[in-house]
């Protein structure tokens, strides 16, 4: 066992999720800085016929990128932000993710809303509080939260919200409204 | 880096692949290092060290993060989990868990955290 100095840092992990050109890269981008973060994936079954194997049959993984950001509340409080690819192929990185996360933001385009229902069901069989922020993509209004919830047929507890993910008071505010929501539910669990 | 040749961009990939620095292996005991747990070099390094290796000892001067070391190697995290369980085997880093690791942290800090969002 490693000893653990008083000093230790605490570093909190906040996942945002959702389909793809939801808005995850830009979200993580408006609230922190943002650096890619080189992971390798298995490549399995689905990969064939999209990566072509020819000559290379010892290849059995390849690259992602993450997107990986860093919020420094003081010296020693640090909250990392990884943006996961929403495929059920990138799953076995989202076991890793959501062990001690604090909460995740499962991003909605109300346009293509099937895309975030992986990330819903997993969080929900998880146990990992998480808010659905509704990128303001194509004037989503107040109407869109309400059509999402029941779409999506949250839990009453579940925050949803509208958002843009460009702007960093919106990124802000989902943020808050997440930990919020991950307090609610820790005193809620007692 | 604009002093990178042209002809050794991303595209043409790197020069040497990740996991030869690692000699092919992909199993250490650094495999379930958590992408946030916290790295510092101790002790002082052998003068034999790889350059990658060598490399994480300096970053790592100052407590960092698993992630962070791969951002700042600009490797996979798989390579530098290998990396970084040899030289915890040899005793040149300490690890700590991240504190909230398995548990849910406490009502304090995330009130704290909530407060230093605002205040972003």
């Amino acid at each position: 066992m490693d000893s653990v100095l008083s000093e230790d840092p605490v570093a909190l992990k906040i996942l945002i999720a959702g389909g793809f050109g939801v808005g995850k890269t830009t979200l993580v981008g408006s609230i922190s800085e943002i650096k890619p973060l080189r992971t390798e994936e298995v490549l399995s079954d689905r990969g064939i016929g999209v990566d072509d194997l020819d000559g290379v049959e010892a290849k059995t993984t390849t690259t992602v990128a993450m997107d990986f950001g860093r919020i420094t509340i003081r010296e020693g409080l640090v909250v990392y932000l990884f943006g996961t690819p929403g495929q059920e192929r990138f799953w076995f990185m989202w076991d890793e993710l959501s062990y001690g996360a604090l909460g995740a933001v499962v991003i909605a385009d109300t346009r293509r809303l099937t895309d975030c229902f992986p990330s819903v069901d997993y969080f929900e069989q998880r146990g990992t509080p998480f808010v659905v922020a509704v990128n303001c993509f194509d004037g989503a209004d107040q109407h869109s939260v309400d059509d999402v919830r029941i779409a999506l047929d949250l839990d009453d507890g579940v925050p949803v919200m509208l958002c843009d993910v460009r702007r960093r008071a919106s990124a802000k505010e989902v943020m808050i409204t997440l930990v919020e929501h991950s307090l609610r539910t820790l005193t809620a669990a007692g | 880096m604009s002093e990178t040749p042209r002809w050794l961009d991303e595209d043409a990939g790197p020069v040497v692949r990740p996991y030869a620095l690692i000699r092919g292996r992909t199993r250490s005991s650094g495999d379930n290092l958590d992408l946030i747990a916290t790295v510092s070099a101790v002790g002082e390094p052998p003068a034999d060290l790889g350059p990658e290796q060598a490399l994480i000892l300096r970053v790592a001067r100052h407590p960092i993060s698993v992630a962070d070391v791969a951002v700042e190697l600009d490797l996979p995290v798989g390579v530098v989990r290998v990396m970084l369980g040899d030289l915890r085997d040899h005793g040149l880093i300490s690890v700590s868990a991240p504190a909230a690791a398995g548990s849910r942290p406490n009502e304090g800090i995330l009130k704290e955290v909530i407060n230093g969002l605002r205040a972003l």
